[in-house]
């Protein structure tokens, strides 16, 4: 590593300002604060610091996504298996399905990685690390056929129109994730349609499409057990369909405390309410669809969710509320929890608003009451 | 009879190096210095010029604006340098001590024949005005202001902060003496706040006139502004006034003894430092504890790590401060640091160490690395988690970003000075230098209001 290091202080000159590739100086300092922590003392303030900071606040999230990345990648080689009758086993089945989503992936960091430092080099600031679980985020929730382009475009949206134009990690309104989703919901919805998902597929033969729960649902068929469901090895995005991996996920974070269990308990219970009107028992809408994940990783999301105590009591409820809502009640969208997630990120400034604002009638009738 | 207040939000940082109690010995300074920068917005005028003898108790400078408030040396000598920085701003007054100690002598006073006015003019007069801080923020008082009450914490829960009851040994007819003058500055009463796991073996406890509370927690538990807050907040159009333990018996002292003496205990501590108590003299030069610090490359901090100010090997002991703290600059890199999944040296208040799993008494000798970079706000929930007050810490913070007056009013820039948003700072995974922020916007306020 000390190899490393020299390198890394020989090369710094060049990308510095001044230096012959300063334009890719963000781009170089990303990296060498991904290989070292950086030799910066306390100027001011505090002289001594939490050890914590973004980096691993990030990389937890991703590691807590590893037991539904590792499950998607099976469950895309089982679905193709199942669906063509290869009669596969394991190791090709894993080995299929680690072949369809490495471009997912390839597409998402890349592109969006060139963004993230191309705005950080116009701002002048480090890049955020942000983009590393959103970047992990957006191939999980994607059908597993889309378009390398299309996904490309959805990632540059998100990006750009999603994060950037506010002012990077931590101003944005949406979650850039599922902002990239909604993007494609919108811009070609024949692909990510509701009442149907492609199944992977061999090149040259046609996409089979199979129903998911949450369609038949719609059309009044179920023919997935709970425990289908709850285990994941059925048709759906990506990473939404194993509650099972999904809960393992969800335990790291609330061990490490880095996802709310305000968020996720109140989503949950919200859920579950709206979830009784149904005609399936109410505890299906938790494992149906993307309930789990968007409840899990999305709803969590510390930027784009509340930020106050209260605030995400409320804006968790009501996000597993309208998700359920929607699914119950809107025959065109089969799937309501990433719109539902999408509106109460909308909404969430304005949760904060009225919370912050009794704190500050508080206040104000104290001194008057003086 | 005292109210009892139990707080549960905060935390004690577990840092290595508390000083053991007991007194290693007397430090006679070389040098002393008293510095403007110690108090917040103050327009110093120097009274002194170089090569002048000066007495202790003799103003070396005065504040601009109220030229009766006096700043005062210390201790007797010749003044040395008069340390000046950029634009000629006054950055301090260094006086070469002749190890005479010679005070200005006064007569003893009784405060209890004395009204506000009467008492104040003494406390101008013998240059012990500067130690009354007024809140909102943070700046020496205004001697024309009625405050609703004055608040003396005798707790610190600061890390590693010199214990009160010990630092106090022997001066508790001064304290008392303290207490009578400010009562006769304000209708409100005295405040006087004792941490709870103390309070029934503390002389403190029998101090007469003083309206007494009892704190229960971790840092910042003994700040005086989050007692304040607990007990009767500060509202638009109030003011309140606060004086630290160290000053009150100080200002005690000379009114009993008619001698200006600001000698005090000094706790020496931090991981890179020999931990000990001295018996030294405010403003005192840090090289006087030179020989206790441990390793090549140390920081001197006068005061806490969280509050206090990096003066340097050559600097000196801040106005208010009892307490030197050295620690390891950590100025190195560190290997994929951020993901190594153990790192059991590293403390966080965070659950993604393992330091909350540890033995409660673990101790850490935490060093000066930023430990990441600076970065937006993203984590919502950590500020409010060390920060036992009625406010929402980032709403104010960004408030105080966009310059927004109202707001911050609204939020309750009156309640706070930096000091106690410092372990929001402490905690913050973002890296963003918090108490600047307030400091910068408590700046605008003073301006704005003025």
């Amino acid at each position: 590593m000390s190899a490393l290091r020299n390198t890394l202080d020989k090369m710094k000159p060049t990308f510095s300002k001044g230096g012959k590739l300063s334009a890719l100086g963000s781009f170089f300092d990303a990296m060498e604060t991904f290989f070292f922590v950086p030799k910066t003392v306390t100027r001011r303030g505090t002289h001594i610091k939490d050890s914590v900071d973004l980096k691993r606040t990030m990389m937890t999230v991703i590691i807590a996504l590893m037991p539904v990345f590792l499950f998607s990648i099976y469950n895309i080689g089982y679905q193709m298996n199942l669906a063509y009758g290869y009669g596969w086993g394991f190791w090709m089945i894993v080995w299929r399905g680690f072949l369809k989503i490495l471009p997912l992936y390839l597409v998402s960091y890349i592109v969006g990685l060139f963004f993230e430092c191309m705005f950080a080099q116009i701002k002048g600031e480090e890049v955020n690390e942000g983009y590393f679980v959103t970047g992990f985020l957006i191939p999980l929730i994607m059908p597993v056929n889309i378009p390398l382009w299309m996904l490309a475009l959805a990632v540059a949206f998100a990006v750009v129109i999603g994060k950037e134009v506010f002012g990077g990690t931590g101003m944005n309104i949406w979650n850039p994730a599922l902002l990239a989703r909604a993007f494609l919901f919108f811009s070609y919805p024949k692909m990510m349609s509701g009442d149907a998902v492609w199944v992977a597929h061999k090149a040259g033969v046609d996409a089979v499409s199979c129903a998911t729960p949450l369609s038949e649902v719609a059309s009044g068929n179920l023919h997935y057990s709970a425990l289908d469901m709850f285990i994941g090895l059925i048709p759906g995005s990506v990473g939404e369909t194993s509650t099972l991996c999904i809960l393992l996920g969800a335990i790291l974070l609330l061990w490490t405390g880095v996802a709310s269990w305000k968020v996720m308990l109140s989503c949950v219970a919200g859920g579950l309410l709206i979830g009784l009107l149904g005609d399936v028992p109410a505890y299906y809408q938790l494992i149906m669809g993307g309930f789990a994940f968007g409840c899990v990783f999305m709803a969590t999301d510390p930027v784009t969710s509340a930020q106050t105590e209260t605030g995400k009591w409320i804006y968790g409820f009501l996000v597993g509320a309208f998700a359920v809502t929607l699914r119950l009640f809107n025959p065109g969208y089969p799937e309501g929890m990433m719109l539902s997630i999408l509106l109460m990120n909308t909404f969430a400034p304005l949760i904060d608003h009225l919370v912050v604002n009794a704190n500050v009638r508080k206040r104000l009738r104290r001194a008057k009451t003086v | 009879m005292s109210e009892h207040i139990r707080l549960k939000r905060g935390l004690d940082i577990p840092l290595a190096g508390a000083a053991p109690a007991k007194i290693a010995e007397t430090v006679v300074p070389d040098l002393v210095a008293i510095k403007p920068t110690d108090f917040k917005a103050l327009v110093p005028k120097l009274a002194v010029k170089e090569g002048d003898a000066v007495k202790a108790g003799d103003a070396l400078f005065v504040d601009k604006m109220r030229p009766q408030v006096r700043f005062c040396s210390p201790c007797s000598g010749v003044v040395q340098t008069v340390v000046r920085g950029e634009k000629r701003k006054l950055l301090a007054v260094v006086v070469k001590a002749d190890g005479q100690n010679d005070s200005v002598k006064y007569d003893a006073v009784d405060c209890s024949k004395l009204d506000k006015q009467a008492m104040t003019a003494v406390l101008q007069e013998r240059g012990l005005w500067p130690m009354i801080k007024q809140r909102p923020y943070g700046i020496v008082a205004n001697p024309e202001d009625a405050p609703k009450s004055i608040f003396v914490s005798a707790m610190n829960t600061a890390p590693l902060a010199p214990d009160a009851d010990f630092i106090m040994d022997g001066q508790f007819n001064y304290l008392q003496e303290g207490v009578n003058a400010l009562a006769r500055l304000t209708k409100g009463g005295v405040h006087f706040s004792l941490a709870a796991s103390k309070e029934a073996g503390s002389a403190m406890h029998d101090l007469k006139g003083v309206i007494f509370h009892t704190f229960d927690g971790p840092h910042p538990a003994g700040n005086v502004g989050v007692q304040i807050n607990h007990i009767s907040p500060i509202n638009k159009g109030e003011v309140v006034w606060t004086v630290d333990l160290v000053s009150l018996a100080a200002i005690g002292r000379c009114l009993a003894t008619g001698t200006y003496d600001m000698s005090r205990l000094v706790a020496v501590t931090g991981p890179a430092a020999e931990p000990v108590y001295v018996k030294g003299v405010q403003g005192m030069a840090i090289a006087a504890v030179g020989k206790y610090a441990k390793g090549e490359n140390v920081r001197y901090v006068s005061g806490d790590v969280l509050t206090g100010c990096n003066v340097g090997a050559d600097g000196y002991l801040g106005f208010f401060d009892n307490q030197v703290t050295l620690l390891e600059e950590g100025d190195y890199y560190e290997t994929l640091g951020w993901i190594k999944p153990f790192r059991l040296k590293k403390f966080s208040f965070s659950r993604l160490y393992w330091s909350w799993l540890a033995n409660k008494k673990k101790t850490y000798a935490l060093d000066t690395n930023v430990n990441g970079g600076e970065r937006a706000f993203v984590v919502s929930d950590v500020y409010g988690k060390v920060l036992p007050m009625d406010i929402y810490p980032v709403y104010l913070l960004k408030a105080c970003l966009a310059k927004d007056i109202e707001k911050m009013e609204n939020l309750g820039i009156y309640e706070v000075i930096p000091e106690d948003l410092a372990l929001c700072e402490f905690v913050c995974p973002s890296k963003i230098e918090i108490q600047k922020i307030l400091s910068d916007g408590i700046d605008l306020m003073l301006k704005e209001m003025a």
